[in-house]
């Protein structure tokens, strides 16, 4: 690991404004990813911005019936949250289904939103990858790609997005609230929060430098069944295959989100009205534009098949 | 350039020894930094190492360590505490040997920097029980075998402790049917809950069986 500086915040705004100015430094708060990559040297930091004492620790309702989670809520509080159980039983599910009991501990909801890829080249310092080292290459084109994506790829990357929670969240269309560095607020919606990799895969989301998430709310609840089943090769602790989060109405509408298949939580508005017509319909809108590899062509099948047992089940 | 780079880590490592030793710079940083509740230390010039105070209480007993800022928990617990029963296995969050109770909740120590442990109460496996008055589950583990090498039996045992405690708060977890129940002490969930905590030998089994007998005796 390189050596770092390390300091406490005192307010949200002196932690963006600290981040921005300073080459190389970074926010940490549960430290579970950045930590990982750090003795990798994958992410080297020289000044480290502790958010832990900001007190985004709270949950809690907003006047119009939803929910607002702080930034700094850990992942088995979220989960376990009595509203969230309740009413929100996608993120619920798809929380538990992430990383081991010693990690939802620790690991915040701002911090899951803005996990790195574990594509096997990008943690590979000796591989190319142009998310790690821009320009040098793509070692998964061509390679291993069991794992990767097979949606709004590109020719410089195709690492998929890690989270399980996020995909929840896009399916929930939640919204992120951030403090820039000069001090200003700003909410983001989900859809707009996360970048396809085009030609700059380092890039990953629309915060600027040192943007600091405070905050993820959600609008009221939206009643129907909820599921989110995600598909590994173990059955507890490891990245999904893929993951299908659904939020599924008594009269067949509903909402559709993908993990693992792309570089973001993966939506399409337009395919959901193709829900009533069955996982077949709805698979091939929301992946129309899919260019799998020969070793991922089999998520093609997965997702529908995943997604025609959700819709069985949701009819009993 | 791996290669490079931790050479050059060897050698920050050498200079951050002799630099702590000497007392010399560091000292002075450590003070200026020790004075407020907030601790600031600006930006490393050229990778040099910095140096910073953390206080902890491990196992009850307060601790106040000065210590690169890049030491894990693990590290310190291991390194500066020479509280060895905390196990390093593959440093990364994968296995669950380095597992450790901080404030009443298992983590992976290895994942977690000492100075982010400013005034934490942390348990290791030593302050569990000792070999002449064992915990109710460092006994049950001896009993069921819940064990062959023994190198993941720390992290097994914090955890196996912890996700006793985490059924009874009420926390659900992935194999929980009904996320609005109170979830159960089923072989299920324990397999679900401990599988943070990889065991080469294949205790497994006895490992839950350990478990079934500590809750059996509680209930």
């Amino acid at each position: 690991m390189k050596a770092f500086s390390y300091e406490r915040a005192g307010s949200p705004a002196e932690a963006a404004a600290i981040v921005a100015r300073t080459p190389g430094a970074r926010f940490i708060a549960g430290g579970t990813n950045l930590l990982d990559l750090m003795k990798l040297q994958i992410e080297t930091p020289g000044h480290l911005v502790d958010i832990n004492g900001l007190g985004f620790e709270n949950i809690e309702d907003t006047s119009d019936g939803g929910l607002r989670i702080g930034a700094l809520v850990r992942n088995t509080d979220l989960a376990a949250h009595p509203r969230v159980r309740k009413d929100y039983g996608l993120l619920s599910r798809a929380l538990l289904a992430g990383a081991s009991g010693q990690l939802r501990n620790k690991a915040t909801t701002g911090g899951n939103l803005l996990q790195r890829t574990r594509c096997p080249y990008f943690y590979d310092p000796n591989q190319p990858c142009n998310k790690r080292r821009p320009g040098s290459g793509c070692g998964a084109i061509g390679g291993f790609s069991r794992n990767h994506a097979i949606v709004g790829a590109s020719d410089a990357c195709i690492a998929t997005h890690p989270s399980d929670m996020a995909v929840a969240m896009r399916a929930l269309d939640a919204t992120i609230e951030t403090v820039r560095s000069d001090g200003s607020k700003r909410d983001i919606s989900i859809a707009d929060f996360y970048r396809l990799p085009g030609n700059t895969p380092e890039i990953e989301t629309v915060l600027e430098p040192g943007e600091l998430i405070t905050a993820v709310t959600l609008s009221r609840p939206m009643g129907g069944q909820q599921f989110y089943h995600k598909i590994r090769d173990r059955a507890s602790y490891a990245f999904a295959l893929i993951s299908v989060g659904v939020i599924i109405q008594p009269d067949g509408s509903g909402r559709v989100a993908l993990g693992g298949v792309a570089h973001k939580p993966w939506r399409i508005e337009t395919a959901e009205a193709q829900l009533p017509r069955g996982a077949k319909a709805t698979a091939s809108a929301l992946l129309a534009d899919a260019t799998p590899t020969l070793e991922n062509a089999f998520k093609l099948p997965l997702v529908e098949r995943t997604l025609d047992a959700i819709l069985m089940q949701a009819k009993g | 350039m791996g290669l490079i780079h931790s050479m050059e880590d060897a050698n920050w490592m050498r200079v951050s020894r002799r630099t702590v030793l000497a007392s010399g710079t560091a000292s002075v940083a450590i003070s200026a930094v020790s004075a407020g509740a907030r601790t600031r230390s600006y930006p490393s010039q050229g990778n040099a190492p910095v140096i910073n105070t953390v206080s902890m209480t491990v196992n009850g007993r307060r601790h106040t360590l000065e210590l690169d800022t890049r030491t894990t928990l693990l590290d310190a617990l291991r390194e500066h505490l020479q509280l060895t029963g905390t196990k390093k296995g593959c440093d990364h969050g994968q296995c669950g040997a380095c597992t450790v109770i901080v404030d009443g909740r298992r983590i992976n120590s290895c994942l977690s920097l000492a100075v982010m442990h400013q005034g934490d109460e942390i348990m290791t496996i030593e302050g569990m029980g000792t070999p002449e008055n064992l915990h109710p589950m460092q006994k049950a583990f001896i009993e069921h075998d819940g064990y062959q090498c023994g190198y993941c039996t720390p992290g097994q045992i914090c955890s196996a402790v912890s996700v006793i405690d985490e059924i009874r708060a009420g926390i659900p977890s992935h194999v929980t049917s009904d996320l609005e129940d109170a979830p159960s002490f089923s072989v299920d969930e324990l397999r679900e809950r401990m599988s943070g905590n990889i065991c080469r030998c294949g205790a497994y089994s006895n490992i839950i069986e350990a478990m079934t007998d500590v809750i059996g005796r509680q209930a």
